[in-house]
């Protein structure tokens, strides 16, 4: 990871966002989805700003605002802590025991940036696994906002987009989109 | 299906049980079809989803497709979405506002009123043919009851105020939270799925007793963002006191001193420090409006009412509209929106929205574990019910007077009216 390993060098100044290539960010959101995938909870909070946010909208109003809108997660950092305390909590029972997730990443694009941040695009699909439960698609698009700190892409922003018309069949948001 | 005890309520043996049988059967869905829903006043939307003439939402209601919308004349009104040609549903979009609906197949169109009004190639029919003959149909009965629109596929069915009964009062306390008595419901719909019989969505909704096991994690998030959760004393499961009561025709409700915050108008540390003075100014309205005592009964108790059979309204850490209709015995689909007042700053408004995602929904830190929960409840009596045929419900059931929400009474009151319907033989 590039940018990442950058720290110590020129990467590290303002304006390094200028200088990312799909590559790295590639590598990033790649990274991103292990770490997911794995249940790396921990890790994965590494990962985001001190000002993150987390946010899948509701399936009928994908562009909207949560705050005249209902979504259906709308995290801030410190309500994504609170998610990831839970998760790891084995009285989370929708995900006690796990899903097995497996996010296929595709289709990344640097869509805006300035001297500070990216705005990314990517497709996803999310296969989810539970016993005695046939295979779950989550099929969408994620819009980050990245920044670089301390010579590394951090996640500023973070939405899952889902393209189901209503969550439906998919039933549940329980585990990080 | 007569001679099979479903519910048993047995007040002296003070035994109450419902056979697991009816979350199974396919048969018992048939006729809760017939002789519950069909019967029954069910919730369509409410006014404010439907603000001009022509506005419309589409709908699946008892498992017809509708058309939800607002008229000419500005009233609201319920279509059945199928054309009185063919057949083809008219309108295919979810939501807009339309002057016509024109079903594509032939090209029939229908104004805002329902009235056909233009049939391409209409000297073709006989000289009897007459387009007024040819309205969008209607479901027999469509009432509202201050602000929430309700149909009834029975002509005879008693007016919808005397239907809800003593749920009115609850429904009351929650427009009352808006200072002109207009609700709104807040855009962005949750839903979704579960693989369960809708029953147990209707025990779920209001059953205290599970919060402290299920909802474990959401608890500690509460005590780990500061809100005081000590229990009110050592009968009671939660932190705070809290009742179950009866509504008559089935509806029910809890009724429970708050300890989890509200938008109206109660601050918890989860709000945050910046949202004191917007909670304090809200509050303080509502006082000037009702009186002390009755802005307390509004703003400190929180009471998840069931109007029967598939409408939930929960006024707990935020207001939402739930209903749920069953797709199979063993799945239904549930709908959920977000409730408040037409007057709310943004400020407000976005407190209201955050407060509501900390419990509620396919995403909350709450819904999920119930999902799970009625998932293993569906899938732990599918193919045992046989074997082990009945759910004990007798909470409570040794008590003279006041029934706690952590008790069993509510439930009840649901399943004997589930119960006296599902047996009452009607013609039709």
């Amino acid at each position: 990871m590039v940018a990442r390993s950058g720290a110590k060098g020129k990467a590290a100044s303002q304006g390094a966002a200028a200088q990312v290539t799909r590559g790295q960010v590639e590598d990033f959101l790649y990274d991103e989805a292990a770490l997911l995938d794995a249940w790396r909870l921990d890790d994965w909070l590494e990962l985001l700003t001190g000002d993150a946010r987390y946010q899948v909208p509701s399936n009928d109003r994908p562009e909207a605002d949560p705050a005249d809108t209902l979504f259906t997660i709308a995290d801030d950092i410190h309500r994504i802590r609170a998610r990831i305390t839970r998760l790891k909590d084995k009285d989370a029972h929708a995900e006690s025991p796990r899903s097995r997730t497996r996010r296929i990443v595709s289709n990344v694009r640097i869509v805006d940036r300035d001297e500070t941040q990216l705005k990314v695009e990517a497709n996803f699909v999310v296969y989810r696994f539970r016993r005695d439960e046939s295979v779950r698609e989550y099929v969408g698009h994620y819009r980050y906002v990245l920044r670089i700190e301390n010579g590394a892409l951090r996640i500023a922003r973070r939405e899952a987009v889902l393209d189901a018309v209503e969550l439906g069949s998919l039933g549940l948001v329980s585990f990080i989109l | 299906m007569n001679d099979r005890p479903l519910v048993l309520n047995d007040p002296l043996a003070q035994d109450f049980r419902v056979n697991r049988s009816v979350l199974v059967d396919p048969e018992i869905l048939e006729l809760e079809k017939r002789r519950i829903f069909d019967l029954c006043w069910i919730y369509v939307g409410h006014e404010s989803e439907v603000r001009l003439p022509g506005d419309f939402k589409t709908r699946t209601i008892c498992g017809r497709p509708v058309i939800f919308c607002r008229d000419s004349a500005g009233a609201v009104c319920v279509f059945l979405n199928t054309c009185r040609h063919r057949g083809a549903r008219v309108c295919r979009e979810a939501e807009g506002n339309a002057r016509h609906h024109t079903c594509f197949y032939h090209g029939w169109s229908y104004d805002r009123d329902g009235k056909l009004d233009g049939v391409p190639g209409e000297s073709s029919y006989p000289p009897g043919f007459r387009k007024s003959d040819y309205g969008l149909a209607r479901p027999p009965r469509v009432e509202s009851y201050r602000g929430f629109v309700f149909l009834n596929f029975d002509p005879q069915a008693v007016p919808l105020p005397d239907y809800l009964a003593g749920a009115r009062e609850y429904i009351d306390l929650v427009v009352d939270q808006s200072p002109s008595g207009r609700m709104e419901v807040i855009q962005g719909t949750q839903e979704y799925d579960i693989k369960a019989n809708w029953k147990l969505l209707v025990e779920n909704s209001f059953d205290d007793y599970h919060l402290l096991t299920t909802h474990a994690t959401w608890l500690d998030y509460l005590k780990n963002a500061g809100v005081k959760m000590q229990r009110a004393d050592r009968d009671h499961l939660l932190p705070s006191h809290g009742i179950g009561k009866a509504l008559g025709n089935g509806h029910a409700t809890t009724d429970n001193a708050n300890f989890r915050g509200r938008p109206v108008a109660r601050w918890i540390p989860i709000y945050g420090e910046a949202a004191k003075p917007e909670i304090a100014r809200i509050r303080e309205e509502l006082v000037a409006r009702l009186g002390e005592a009755r802005a307390a009964r509004v703003a400190d108790t929180n009471r998840n009412l069931i109007v029967f059979p598939n409408l939930l309204l929960a006024d707990g850490s935020s207001v939402t509209i739930r209903t749920f209709y069953p797709l199979a015995a063993d799945r239904m689909r549930v709908s959920a929106w977000a409730l408040g007042p037409e007057e709310e700053t943004a400020a407000a408004r976005a407190i209201r929205l955050d407060a509501f995602l900390t419990f509620y929904g396919p995403g909350g830190f709450a819904t999920p574990d119930d999902v799970e929960a009625l998932e293993a409840v569906q899938s732990g009596i599918a193919a045992t019910y046989r074997e082990v045929p009945w759910s004990v419900m007798t909470r409570g059931m040794a008590k003279a007077g006041e029934q706690l929400n952590s008790d069993e009474l509510h439930l009840r009151a649901f399943w004997m009216q589930w119960d006296r319907l599902i047996r009452a033989e009607r013609a039709g």
